[in-house]
């Protein structure tokens, strides 16, 4: 009895929950400090998503409407959506890419750090800069292009667009698991760029050559950014379960992969 | 201060093999760390010295044998606890500041020291503001050394601690190291740098190819292959020379041969045989650094007849 006390005291790390908290919180901080320090990060992930709806939702098309819907609070949704992929992709994907490829993980794997909070910061990051660029798609909106919405609905919108960049940051921990640390912004750019034009995310998905909105179908950002519309006032008609499901199927798909990736690591010399 | 005699080791390798792919990292290595003592790993790169560290810090696992820390697994959250490492790095955040890197890794740790305490005992009190990437190389080795130690850890793995310093700098790394085992810490230490293993360590085990060659205190690892230096001015060629039994190494150094050899009055003997014309001949004592590449030169020499 004693000997399995023992045994049991030395295998399990005395830490409070408080002692957790702090290191989850410590540690999402700084990966947040870190990212908001990046001018790469921030620039290619905030500015990006705002131009586009700038030029396609305020200047070209502000007056047309699609779906019953004007373009300007349209394109919230969809450059939404764009901007919260991008946050997620990069938030994610590079950072660990890096990290792996170039030893730090390691430091930190030899140290007593919970590894999951590790993974949990990136995933909180991610959100923290999708909640940023649909707000500020949102100010843009309101401010430029007449954009009215209940502030309900406003809030309804965010969290969807927040959460949904969960599945985007479970894609991007595979994708970090699996790039160079060199080849990981170009490999998140290839996935990122063609998927979210296919998506109908950059032209309203009806503009779309009949084969390609097929494609859509299949592709995750559609899903969400038909969540975001639906609330929007345009929704496509198909249930929110069924874009929910394939979120959440897409999530599990990406974990399995990153997980595949986090073991081969285990047994792996990197420099 | 008496670090002679030690009880239950806190680190060690037991019979451990690791191979990566084809290319053998490690081969059948033994050695330990006793409690309150310095053993430095020394060896040439790609030695094997990083894998056993790696090893030890259970980022990697050996393809036989064992690797212990504290008695147990090497991966037991309680046994990273008591322990911290500075390793090889390609890259750090760089956008992070000093105090905030120590900060997020002293938060892990249950009884980690004040920050001030870290900042002093690496020497960054005036850079405690400034980003990683803007650090020079000496002051970003030392952020990571305080990363190491901020948790206050029994056992310190430092990974090469002052490779690409300056000779100022690597005094100053020295010193710090210093102090921590005036603080009775455990320390394992890799270098290729035979005077730091010789001025830091209580014990040193010599790494070359994946296999340990010699262990001991710096003074036997001395004792063990107390070469003499002959310098002189001579006709006979390097290669010649070189046959010459006991010359483990020969160089021109411009007009001037400088041989290593195990013991000096047989090969002068012979040289002077051979060579009447020779002149300017002086014999001093090898350091380690000649010993050390004695040392690897024969294992070498040996891999190559079996």
């Amino acid at each position: 009895m004693s000997t399995a006390t023992a045994v049991l005291s030395q295998t399990q790390i005395e830490r409070s929950a408080s002692h957790t908290l702090t290191i989850y919180w410590k540690e999402a901080k700084y990966e947040f400090l870190k990212n908001l320090r990046l001018r790469v990060y921030t620039a290619s992930v905030i500015s990006f998503p705002l131009m586009f709806y700038v030029l396609f939702g305020l200047v070209l098309n502000a007056k047309a409407s699609i779906d019953g819907v004007g373009v300007p609070t349209y394109m919230i949704a969809t450059y939404g959506t764009f901007g919260v992929m991008g946050a997620s992709l990069f938030g994610t994907a590079s950072g660990l890419a890096s990290d792996r490829g170039l030893g730090w993980l390691q430091v930190k794997r030899a140290s007593p750090m919970p590894p999951f909070a590790y993974f949990a910061a990136k995933i909180i990051l991610s959100m923290i800069f999708s909640f940023i660029v649909v707000s500020l798609l949102l100010v843009l909106g309101v401010a430029f292009g007449g954009v009215r919405m209940p502030p309900l609905e406003i809030a309804r919108l965010m969290a969807t667009l927040v959460v949904g960049s969960i599945p985007f940051s479970a894609m991007g921990l595979a994708i970090g698991y699996f790039a160079g640390p060199n080849s990981a912004p170009a490999a998140i750019n290839l996935i990122y760029l063609p998927l979210s034009f296919c998506s109908g995310l950059w032209f309203p998905y009806m503009f779309l050559p009949v084969i390609m909105q097929k494609i859509a179908l299949a592709l995750p950002p559609y899903h969400l950014s038909q969540l975001a519309l639906e609330i929007a006032g345009a929704g496509r008609h198909e249930s929110a379960l069924t874009h929910w499901e394939v979120l959440f199927g897409f999530t599990l798909i990406c974990l399995g992969v990153a997980r595949v990736g986090f073991q081969r690591d285990q047994g792996k010399l990197y420099g | 201060m008496e670090r002679g005699s030690f009880g239950v080791p806190v680190a060690s390798l037991e019979s451990v093999s690791k191979n990566y792919g084809d290319v053998r990292a490690l081969r059948n290595v033994n050695f330990s760390v006793g409690a309150g003592q310095v053993v430095a790993l020394l060896g040439p790169n790609g030695a094997g010295k990083t894998t056993a560290v790696k090893l030890l810090l259970g980022l990697i696992e050996p393809d036989s044998g064992k690797a212990r820390v504290f008695g147990g697994n090497p991966t037991n959250p309680q046994n990273r606890m008591r322990a911290g490492a500075m390793l090889q790095v390609g890259k750090v955040p760089e956008t992070l500041r000093v105090s905030e890197h120590i900060d997020l890794f002293s938060s892990y740790y249950s009884n980690p020291l004040p920050l001030e305490q870290v900042l002093t005992a690496a020497g960054l009190q005036k850079l405690r503001n400034r980003k990683f990437g803007d650090l020079s190389g000496g002051e970003r080795q030392r952020t990571l050394f305080a990363l190491a130690i901020c948790g206050d850890p029994d056992l310190l793995f430092l990974d090469e601690p002052t490779v690409g310093l300056d000779v100022e700098s690597r005094r100053t790394m020295w010193e710090e190291i210093k102090q921590l085992v005036d603080r009775g810490k455990s320390i394992l230490l890799t270098t290729h740098y035979l005077q730091e293993a010789d001025a830091l360590a209580d014990r040193i085990a010599v790494i070359n190819q994946g296999e340990i060659i010699a262990e001991g205190t710096p003074a036997e690892i001395k004792a063990l292959n107390s070469g003499k230096r002959i310098r002189c001015i001579t006709q006979l060629s390097l290669a010649s020379l070189l046959e010459i039994p006991g010359v483990s190494d020969a160089r021109q150094d411009r007009e001037v041969v400088e041989l290593q050899v195990r013991q000096a009055e047989p090969v002068v003997r012979i040289l002077l045989a051979r060579d009447p014309s020779l002149s300017g001949l002086e014999i001093s004592n090898a350091g380690l650094e000649e010993a050390f590449l004695a040392l690897t030169h024969d294992a070498e020499r040996d891999n190559r007849q079996s």
